[in-house]
């Protein structure tokens, strides 16, 4: 199983050099890897039927309690037979629809990681594992989405997809360690036993974070706006990740803890009531969409929802029944967005009031969506069909509310059933509509994915006893924690939910009939697009951005001067939580045992600190700041630190060449800032130095012979294989923290060199060989940088203490 | 300005000062010096030979870029941490080679040293490409 999620990886980094090799073939080269897969999954079917659970784990960092744990139930060989089955065709799909596209190769590596992430999540057996993976999809689908990146909209749609789930999954990473912290396990398979759990006081927290993270992740009530919205991203995708697969995911992180939280009030209530006002909801918005896409994607929302609700409910029934619609719903969704890509690909037109006739130009895909839209409407004798028996027998059993949602339920699928309408027979009856006039019936690879997966569709229905035996029996054995037998078949004979079932295809065709009434799209889109959700999410983004400016605003307004003060009186502030705690136990050093040298090495460095300050002119000031960093120096020379002084008189040379370099560049020299400036600024140095006395004094007067100095000493030379404890300390025992520290270093010096070059306005060289003009950044941006510029080589310069930078004389500056 | 002494002075002060910094790498473990002084050193003698001559012609005598000094130390340094991982210890755990070479005598040679390379030529990297920007400006 590591071997199966670990290779997909592999691949993804070797795809973009695919389509070179490949050519027009590439789609099929990529499906034999998810082919293999599907076999591979398949050949576990017998053993998982019987009941088996394969696990295989491997350490990962134990430390953490990090382990990667995969186990193959039931509940995940459906969902990995799915990604894998879909996965196939959708490659092969994908191939036809983005043939030439010149990032084809990126895809399909982004495709893959998708692909292996999301089977690392229905496999993952550790909690931290399949948070992992988790995110791994989030990114992903943020990838493919904004695949086409040019695209204003489509990078503002998978920001907003990325945004929304990576909360969830935030949400989601906290429950998850919650629980890990009360059982004392991260693995899912030991946490499900643990229903003593339910007693703890973080148990409703960790319950409410986990829904958090699939809610966002299933676009429930009140997150479902981003799926809609995630539209933008190329159709294979639409098809995959956001029908089929990852939206699913969130479905399967409630089945999946189903045995733990089940029996739990906020659980059911929370959980069935999201899920049925996600339901009506969105087949209502479904109803009233005119974009081909967009009508699915509502009616995926809807179908996620029943999803939701009938895992809340938690019968046995209810189980069986949402595993059902699980696997009906991932194919014909599947084969109707596909079909709605071939379609769009064929006419460039995906609005079904303006398409139609389609079946004459485009035989086999009008077939393909006739199945499908079949299975939508639930008409017999698709699987759908028994899945959605299923489905009402199980709200009709529910334990609370049984006649509401039973009625929600009703809802909802009349709605799907005039949404099927919508999307077969405007598009492909009728007469041919000017939009389609040109269109041609689609390439195989177009219609072989939409073919398979409906007639699938159709044909598991005459096999579905052997289906509910072998698989989804096991499947909701391992989302319920306990066996459970279930009993599909076609015809149940006369009763309620068939009768409900007909009645609910009638009125289902009167609702299709009476669009011209009931169906005002301009209206009903107006009001969303005003009231949505989708606007709070852009209200949220712009206050946020305001927030972001006035702070930056306030705190990085570009004067030196302001960070080093806060800084500087953070740092004093900090050091006196603690001083002031501990004043009454300072002890001063217990005796002042100086030399003559020392005595006047310290006056030096005072006086020339002190020339430093009220020099007048800038090269007094800066030779006093060079020989109290000199003076330093020497001192660590008399106290044996020949490393620190060594290093401590080089920088001070290479901070005399850039001084030197500076000088001529700097404003004219103002050695007199106002009264309030100087005493303000006296104030801060002499707390800052105070302190810094202070804490030496204090540190001096309780020292002895450390621990850690200690430890060093001795194993320098046995551990680190060096003499220079220093070093040692440096490259070895705290290598880390250098590594972390030269990385800093690294990105401070790239930053200053960005700002000269932004100061010198030479023009950046755009990695295409383009030469990007400066004028045509942003002006906004280009101001700033060189305000925050202008700070860092003024360093020096003492500003009057009101907001307007002084004009100094050699150059001209921007006034604010 | 035709600063001749300097120049003279530069070109043969260069090789030595460049010979010295690596000397402060390599005998940093057991007496003062290492990687960052070592850098520093570096990255003076070039600036001073940028001083005498000037920034196209020290750039000349770099051959590569200070930015990509940079990258180099820190993914070197950060390199040097991977063959603990292979070793199953944890990352950055020191690795040591202890070989007996005639004329030299026992040498020790790990990988703390291939991280204060890195170390070296980030810092260096750094310190140059802030210099020889100014200079240039």
């Amino acid at each position: 199983m590591l071997l199966a999620v670990f290779s997909g990886f592999a691949l993804a980094m070797l795809a973009p050099w695919l389509p070179r090799l490949a050519g027009r073939m590439t789609g099929w080269a990529v499906a034999v890897f998810p082919a293999s897969l599907a076999a591979y999954f398949a050949s576990w079917l017998p053993a998982i039927g019987d009941g088996m659970a394969p696990r295989e784990s491997y350490v990962w960092a134990a430390e953490l309690g990090l382990r990667l744990s995969f186990r193959l139930d039931g509940l995940s060989l459906l969902m990995a037979l799915l990604i894998t089955g879909i996965g196939a065709l959708v490659a092969v799909y994908a191939g036809g629809y983005l043939a030439g596209h010149r990032r084809l190769g990126l895809f399909f590596a982004y495709l893959l990681v998708f692909m292996s992430a999301m089977l690392g999540l229905v496999l993952a057996d550790n909690v931290l594992c399949l948070f992992v993976f988790w995110e791994l999809t989030t990114i992903s689908s943020f990838l493919l989405i904004g695949f086409e990146h040019e695209r204003e909209a489509a990078r503002s749609a998978a920001l907003m997809s990325l945004l929304v789930t990576a909360f969830g999954g935030l949400a989601l990473l906290a429950g998850l360690l919650l629980l890990g912290h009360m059982a004392g396990t991260s693995e899912i398979s030991d946490l499900l036993t643990r229903r003593d759990l339910a007693g703890d006081r973080l148990f409703v927290p960790a319950l409410v974070l986990v829904l958090l993270g699939a809610f966002t992740k299933s676009a429930q009530f009140p997150f479902h706006f981003w799926l809609p919205a995630a539209m933008q991203a190329p159709t294979p995708v639409s098809a995959y990740l956001h029908s089929a697969t990852m939206v699913k995911a969130g479905v399967y992180l409630l089945a999946r803890f189903q045995p733990l939280f089940a029996g739990h009030e906020i659980w059911h209530g929370a959980v069935t009531g999201v899920g049925a006002a996600t339901m009506v909801y969105a087949a209502f918005l479904a109803y009233q969409s005119s974009d081909l896409k967009q009508i699915l994607a509502n009616a995926t929302v809807c179908v996620l929802g029943t999803l939701t609700m009938l895992i809340g409910i938690g019968t046995d029934q209810a189980i069986g029944a949402a595993m059902a619609v699980l696997l009906a719903h991932a194919l014909y969704k599947g084969a109707l967005f596909l079909v709605a890509g071939a379609v769009d690909h064929a006419t460039g037109e995906r609005d079904v009031d303006r398409l139609g006739g389609l079946w004459r130009k485009m035989p086999v895909t009008a077939l393909a969506a006739g199945l499908a839209a079949l299975a939508m409407a639930g008409l017999i004798p698709t699987f759908a069909f028994i899945a959605k028996e299923g489905f009402y027998e199980a709200t009709q059993h529910a334990e609370v509310a049984a006649w509401l949602l039973t009625a929600a339920s009703v809802l909802a699928n009349v709605c799907l059933v005039a949404v099927a309408g919508l999307v077969w027979i405007k598009p492909f009856a009728g007469r041919p509509s000017d939009a389609v006039r040109a269109a041609h019936e689609a390439p195989l690879s177009l219609w072989l994915g939409p073919l398979v997966l409906a007639s699938g569709g159709l044909g598991l229905g005459f096999y579905a006893k052997i289906l509910g035996e072998r698989l989804l029996g096991p499947t909701a054995a391992a989302v319920a924690g306990r066996p459970i037998e279930l009993e599909l078949a076609l015809w149940h004979g006369v009763n309620r939910t068939l009768i409900l079932s007909a009645a609910t295809v009638a009125a289902g065709i009167v609702l299709y009939g009476a669009q011209r009434w009931l169906r005002q799209v301009e209206r009903v889109q107006a009001v969303v697009a005003r009231f949505g959700f989708a606007q709070a999410y852009h209200r949220l983004l712009a206050g946020l951005n305001v927030l972001a400016r006035w702070q930056t605003r306030v705190l990085q307004n570009g004067y030196l001067r302001l960070y080093v003060t806060m800084i500087v009186l953070t740092t004093v502030g900090l050091v006196w939580v603690t001083l002031a705690k501990e004043l009454p136990n300072l002890k001063w050093p217990s005796s002042w045992d100086l030399k003559f040298h020392e005595v006047v090495l310290a006056g030096l460095i005072l006086a020339s600190a002190l020339l430093a300050v009220v020099s007048r002119s800038r090269l007094g000031a800066i030779v006093g700041l060079g020989v109290v960093g000199y003076g330093v120096a020497a001192i660590y020379v008399l106290f044996g630190a020949p490393d620190l002084a060594m290093t401590q008189f080089v920088v001070e040379t290479l901070t005399v060449i850039l001084l030197v370099l500076a000088f001529l560049r700097l404003p004219r020299f103002r050695p007199r800032s106002p009264r309030g400036a100087r005493l303000r600024d006296a104030a801060v140095s002499a707390a800052t130095g105070g302190t810094i006395t202070l804490l030496l004094l204090f540190a001096t007067g309780q020292r002895s012979e450390g621990a850690a100095s200690r430890f060093y000493a001795d194993h320098s030379l046995s551990g680190g294989h060096g003499r220079n404890i220093v070093n040692v300390i440096l490259v070895d025992f705290r290598a880390l923290d250098t590594l972390g520290e030269i990385t800093v270093l690294g990105i401070a010096g790239v930053g200053v060199y960005a700002l000269l070059r932004l100061r010198l306005g030479i023009v950046p060289q755009m990695p295409g060989g383009a030469r990007q003009p400066i004028a045509d950044m942003p002006e906004q941006s280009f101001r700033e940088m060189e305000r925050r510029g202008s700070s860092v080589t003024v360093a020096g310069e003492p500003h009057p203490a009101g907001p307007t930078p002084a004009a100094p004389q050699s150059r001209q500056e921007d006034p604010p | 300005m035709n600063p001749v002494i300097l120049r003279t002075a530069a070109t043969f002060m260069l090789p030595l000062l460049i010979l010295f910094s690596v000397f402060l790498l390599f005998q940093g473990h057991n007496e003062p010096g290492g990687g960052f002084v070592g850098g520093l050193m570096a990255a003076a003698a070039v600036a001073l030979y940028a001083i005498a001559f000037d920034v196209p012609e020290a750039r000349r005598l770099l051959r590569v870029d200070p930015q990509l000094l940079v990258a180099w130390g820190v993914l070197l340094a950060a390199g040097s941490g991977v063959p603990a991982l292979i070793a199953g210890e944890p990352l950055l755990t020191g690795q040591w080679f202890n070989r007996e070479i005639p004329v030299f005598g026992e040498v020790h040679l790990g990988t703390p040293l291939v991280f204060d390379a890195g170390v070296y030529l980030a810092v260096a990297g750094v310190a140059l490409l802030i210099v020889l920007t100014m200079m240039e400006e």
